[in-house]
């Protein structure tokens, strides 16, 4: 479950921030390592809802700063 | 030129002379509109001017704090998305300062600030991922120069321009642009009760030497709308017959 949970969040920030799949790596930060800006963390929390089907609250999305964060939540309240 | 085919525009305020004409300018150059408003019987009344096609009646009392977000999803049922927003509800609770009531100032900032704001969040989501959209609030010429009378107003106003540069900084790498467009004196039932020395009286401030139209307003929102507009962003177009130069 949670590695297909990891595999499509990575598809997701691969897409939507256009970085290489090699920098996609569980630990790395979206916005120190991948270069999102803050709008950015924004569509990427709409685009896991969206993938997701759930709805991630506006408290939660804010201690999203990584893959594992991300991967962390889905896998939890999903 | 500014061919709105295949868009949608959501107007607040549409029974109003301004909200009226600016919702026909936009259905003419093609887009669906949502008409928004508190009076459905004249709401009806324009949809029905409009033909009845392309045409959506969608009333709301905005100085409800759930409206916005309420209206937003209604619109979205009803035209697929919004793609364009005109906050052009508004209304005035004139007082000298010394004698405006508490509630009279609440009311102004919540229907034609606060209110805004929420519409303007509740259709952004949809109008990032398409990575298109337009918000254009109606503010007024008292909002950059002041007015005696209306602290409250000419503040919600001001305090419209400053969320749209704002909000434009924010959204603007998202195909998203936010502008204001400033009337000055614009013949609607609002100065039809003026008296004929007040009148002439304004009109000497006047360079153009008359009222503006609603159609005048319209005509700047249909460019701010369009295509053509991309690249302009948290301006404000006054459109006041050079009454106010700034």
């Amino acid at each position: 479950m949670s590695n297909d949970v990891a595999d499509r969040v990575k598809k997701i920030v691969v897409e939507h921030l256009g970085v290489e799949e090699s920098k996609v790596v569980n630990s790395a930060s979206f916005i120190d390592d991948l270069g999102a800006d803050s709008l950015d963390t924004v569509e990427l929390v709409m685009a896991f809802e969206e993938e997701f089907g759930c709805e991630i609250p506006d408290d939660a999305a804010e201690k999203i700063v990584t893959v594992q964060n991300a991967v962390d939540f889905i896998s939890e309240n999903v | 030129m500014f061919d709105l085919s295949g868009k949608t525009a959501l107007v607040t305020g549409a029974s109003g002379g301004i909200g009226h004409a600016i919702a026909a300018a936009l259905h003419a150059q093609g887009a669906t509109v949502g008409l928004s408003g508190t009076r459905v019987e004249a709401l009806e009344k324009v949809a029905a001017e409009l033909g009845g096609e392309r045409v959506f009646v969608l009333p709301a009392n905005l100085s409800e704090p759930d409206a916005p977000a309420d209206l937003i999803k209604r619109s979205e049922e009803a035209m697929g998305q919004v793609d364009i927003l005109v906050n052009n509800a508004g209304l005035t609770r004139d007082n000298l300062a010394m004698r405006l009531k508490d509630e009279d100032w609440d009311m102004v900032l919540a229907v034609n600030l606060t209110a805004s704001f929420r519409l303007a969040k509740a259709c952004m989501r949809g109008m990032m991922k398409r990575r298109w959209g337009r918000i254009i609030g109606i503010t007024s010429v008292v909002g950059t120069t002041g007015n005696a009378g209306q602290t409250n107003y000419a503040a919600s106003k001001a305090g419209l321009i400053g969320m749209s540069k704002s909000l434009a900084q924010e959204i603007a790498s998202r195909g998203i642009t936010v502008n204001c467009v400033a009337p000055g004196f614009i013949a609607t039932a609002m100065t039809d009760v003026l008296a004929e020395d007040q009148k002439a009286k304004l009109l000497s401030t006047i360079p153009c030497d008359r009222l503006g139209t609603p159609e005048d307003i319209a005509a700047s929102v249909t460019y701010l709308a369009s295509n053509e507009a991309a690249y302009v962003t948290g301006q404000t177009l006054h459109v006041n017959g050079g009454m106010a130069m700034i």
